[in-house]
């Protein structure tokens, strides 16, 4: 099946077969490999990526629903340098195995988007549903709020 | 960049500096064994058992073979060297031949030409059975009449520890207390699970490639199961997607199948495992049953401890032997007790096999001892806190095994930090006068734990490292340790920037490779920093000797000490004299002088004997000890954890940053481990294998912590640094369900300690009321 949508603000078109995941269509057909498999079952939150301005599970869509949408990938963030949060990643120390990482800083990348000043407790749902076992998401909750102190100076 | 800890006199170690990893990993660009693809590669499925125990009665793959994009499917018959995993008793066969001891156990490889058609043809691979009686339990393994499935008593392994006479102290004790704890399995669901690509070349020989702690084991096991000589095979390790144990042993097993599949196929093969596929057949936290006993005068100094200590191995053994050493030689508790006996067992069950995770035995024996402190400190009638302390290891202790501590104990530094600042004089009372539906509790639990694999793994615990300064100054390093995300590649380059005098930000430590130094050990039990730290500290002093002259050449003196800030070489004496780091190295290539050494450590002489059950155990320990604050609701029994202050005297923080990470992410693994993960096999089979069914903390379950280090230093470790990956999962747990206990007077022996759990003692106690 043809699908044609808009990846990383470029215009794109794919042969893919119809039971392919989206994560399957970005890894797979494009090699965009920052995009990550955790579960494939929409448990652990390391495939998001932001689809129609919403943090989405890459591996619960298929890439057919991805035709005449906008995606963005963990690719497009840093391509005009690193991005605040990936920042504050760095400084907090929020890294350790970096399995997780691309799909948290996606879930923020659609949250900075939403709003500049989010509450804790926003923040907390942002990073709801996505799971990290090294670091005790501490790190990752400072990095968060690092970039919101940042943008509300 | 956050401050040092204490006065800091050095330019690189101690400081916070940021990761030599980390760029790659926020932009998604660091690349794992799956965002590898190699030209005509295969892909590979396992064929795995459906029943817990039974004998194969027929094997039939031709229905598999006849699906278009199967290239073949292998079994233990083609295995061409030994068909088992080298682990310690080699009990653990690659591929089942004629029967299976768990349900998901291996027996056969489907390779195909893409991985959705591999999965498709295991499925296709028709396996029969004559069911046996499985042993779903411990118990029934340990029973006389039981099934044998391990040798002629199902018993992997067994030590016994005696220290004094403890049986005839109990007889006559003022005080015994006694207990029996259960714990259940825990997973260390890494985010990324297991896979590999197998790499065969031209020449015979096979590459490996993949996410791993143990590049040496997997070496040696892919040598035994090809029968190929040692340096026909070469094992890289690609950017590890978390491991905790996990990828200590069982990554032999994925490289081994990869490397079969590759071998036979002559196409690189890749393997990745599903996350249901992982939880089913890795390894896992051995489930344990320990009875123990104390007994006390009636000051409260704790004059016996006795332990018994088992741990369900599972289907094989793996690594369950030095599990139950690591567990048995620490479970009297970091406490000074003269008389200790102290019996340790590791049996076979038909269920998924058990092996290394984070703490390796130590969560289990601190969940009965910390327990059982705090029973005694309630039958003595003082705080738990004072028996403690009236009892905790100091320089000048004995432990279980005899061995005197001799320096660097900083239990006693530790617990004052970690009282201080849970504010545990104020939060303390005692159960009875906690009233209201929600009730706060707090509790604490110590330990100790003895760095690298000492005596459990004597001959392997050395480590190589090369070390080369490059013409403008920059610096390459191979170390045999892996990077799985605690930061060991910064660390090092840490001590080699330190020892060098350059810049951290010049040192790039290379992907770890069998094929650039010798074999190391495995990257587990808290030892890289000390391992591979000295021995990268050992090849850079080499060096250093080397530029020491030249610098004092270039001063036109002719001796002094030379010092350096990470940029200039500067005399001691006359700090005015200085030199450039780059033009000292520039020189010296001009001079034709060798900036490139190898480097060596081995660890200190243990001698603990298995005969007597007593020698030193390990070169030095680090001490833990956390206080958990928690809110228990007596109506709903739900439990919520409000604070962890988690304190660790680990010699030196090299990078307090990196360290503060390794406790705050060790004592959220504990956290689940106490509350909420909770793993369910019926019958042999699992219930809940994914992320949905068993429960990991996520980020609404976190509470406050405080990570606390204290620097006791150890004179042989790298700048006085001993360890603690592993130390910051031991304690939480215990130390949750000590502060439960405080909040209601509920005390459990059961983890984890589920609302059913804690509903189950409410009733209990109401029925005595």
């Amino acid at each position: 099946m043809k699908i044609k949508f808009k990846l990383n603000g470029e215009l794109k078109t794919a042969e893919i077969v119809s039971y392919m995941t989206l994560l399957e269509v970005l890894r797979d057909t494009f090699g965009l490999t920052g995009t990550k498999c955790g579960c494939g079952n929409g448990e652990c939150g390391a495939c998001t990526v932001i689809m129609n301005g919403h943090p989405v599970r890459s591996c619960l869509i298929l890439g057919v629903e991805a035709d005449g949408s906008e995606i963005f990938t963990i690719e497009s963030v840093s391509a005009n340098g690193l991005s605040d949060l990936q920042k504050a990643f760095l400084e907090e120390g929020a890294v350790q195995c970096g399995f997780c990482t691309p799909g948290f800083i996606m879930a923020g990348e659609a949250l900075f988007k939403r709003t500049q000043n989010p509450t804790d407790e926003e923040i907390k749902i942002a990073l709801g549903g996505h799971l990290c076992r090294c670091t005790g998401y501490d790190a990752i909750f400072k990095a968060f709020k690092k970039v919101k102190v940042k943008k509300t100076l | 960049m956050k401050k040092t800890l204490s006065k800091n006199n050095f330019h690189s170690v101690g400081n916070s500096v940021i990761r030599n990893d980390v760029i790659e990993k926020v932009t998604g660009t660091a690349k794992y064994i799956d965002d590898y693809k190699f030209g005509d590669m295969l892909y590979g499925a396992t064929v795995r058992a459906t029943v817990p125990h039974g004998n194969i009665k027929s094997f039939n793959s031709a229905l598999a073979l006849k699906i278009d994009g199967v290239i073949a499917v292998y079994t233990y018959k083609d295995v061409p060297g030994k068909n088992e995993v080298p682990f310690i008793l080699n009990d653990y066969p690659l591929l089942a031949s004629d029967k299976v001891l768990f349900h998901g156990q291996a027996i056969a490889l489907v390779v195909a030409k893409t991985p959705e058609i591999a999965k498709f043809a295991a499925k296709k691979v028709e396996v029969t059975y004559q069911e046996l009686p499985a042993i779903n339990d411990v118990h029934q393994s340990l029973k006389k009449d039981a099934v044998k499935i391990f040798g002629n008593d199902n018993i992997f392994k067994r030590y016994d520890i005696i220290r004094g006479d403890a049986e005839n102290v109990f007889e006559k004790a003022a005080v015994v207390v006694e207990g029996k704890y259960t714990t259940n399995y825990q997973v260390h669901a890494y985010l990324e699970t297991q896979g590999m690509v197998a790499d065969p070349q031209p020449d015979g020989s096979i590459v490996i490639y993949g996410s791993m702690q143990c590049p040496f084991y997997i070496h040696d096991a892919i040598v035994h199961i090809l029968n190929v000589p040692q340096n026909k095979v070469r094992i890289v390790q690609t950017t590890t997607g978390g491991a905790f144990g996990g990828k200590e042993d069982v990554p032999s097993i994925v490289a081994a199948h990869a490397a079969l599949a590759a071998y036979l196929s002559k196409k690189p093969v890749k393997i990745i495992y599903s996350r249901e596929e992982d939880f089913q057949a890795m390894s896992k936290r051995h489930p344990s049953y320990i009875e123990m006993k104390y007994a006390a005068d009636k000051k409260g100094k704790i004059t016996a401890a006795q332990v018994r200590y088992i741990l369900d191995g599972g289907a094989f053994s793996t690594l369950s032997p030095v599990v139950l050493w690591r567990g048995a030689v620490h479970a009297a508790g970091p406490y000074n007790i003269p008389n200790v006996k102290i019996e340790a067992i590791c049996a076979a069950t038909n269920k998924v096999p058990c092996g290394a995770f984070r703490g390796f035995g130590q969560p289990q024996t601190t969940f009965a001892n910390e327990s059982l402190i705090d029973e005694l400190a309630v039958k003595l009638n003082i705080s738990p806190l004072e028996l403690r302390r009236i009892n905790m290891m100091k320089v000048g202790s004995r432990t279980a095994t005899g061995q005197k501590i001799t320096r660097s104990c900083g239990l006693e530094k530790v617990i004052k930090q970690v009282v201080q600042k849970s504010d545990w004089n104020k939060i303390y009372l005692s159960p009875e006068k906690r009233t209201g539906t929600i009730r706060t509790g707090i509790g604490i639990a110590a330990s100790f734990y003895g760095v690298g694999l000492g005596a459990g793994g004597k001959y392997l615990d050395r480590a190589g490292s090369y070390v080369q300064v490059q013409k403008d100054g920059t610096v390459i390093i191979a170390i045999g340790n892996t990077e799985l995300g605690q930061g060991v590649f910064t660390v090092i380059s840490q001590i080699a920037a330190e020892m060098l005098g350059c810049p951290y930000n010049f040192v790039r430590v290379l992907k770890t490779d069998t094929t650039r130094v010798p074999d190391s050990g495995p990257t587990v039990a808290s030892r890289s920093t000390l391992m591979s730290g000295n021995a990268v500290r050992n090849a850079a002093g080499i060096i250093r000797l080397r530029i020491d002259k030249m610098v004092l050449e270039m001063l036109n003196v002719k001796s002094g000490a030379v010092k350096s800030n990470g940029k200039n070489y500067f005399l001691s004496s006359d700090p005015k004299k200085k030199v450039r780091y780059q033009d000292v190295v520039k020189k010296c290539y001009g001079k034709r002088i060798n900036l490139t050494s190898n480097g060596w450590y081995a660890g200190e002489d243990v001698t603990f004997s298995q005969e007597t059950g007593q020698g030193n155990a390990y070169y030095t320990y680090s001490y833990s000890a956390t206080a958990a604050i928690v809110k228990v609701n007596t109506e709903t029994c739900e439990v919520s954890v409000e604070k962890l202050v988690s304190g660790h005297d680990i010699g030196k923080a090299l990078n307090p940053q990196l360290c503060e990470g390794q406790i705050e992410g060790g004592v959220i693994q504990s956290l689940g481990y106490a509350l909420t993960e909770n793993l369910i096999i019926k019958n042999g089979i699992m219930l809940n294998p994914s992320f949905a069914g068993y429960l990991i903390p996520t980020s609404s379950d976190i509470p406050e912590i405080i990570p606390v280090i204290v620097e006791e230093p150890y004179h042989d470790g790298p700048f006085g640094a001993k360890g603690l990956g592993e130390p910051p999962m031991i304690t939480p747990a215990t130390a949750i369900a000590n502060a439960i206990y405080n909040a209601t007077g509920w005390r459990t022996d059961k983890l984890p300690v589920t609302p059913e759990v804690l509903l189950d003692i409410k009733k209990h106690l109401w029925k005595k009321i």
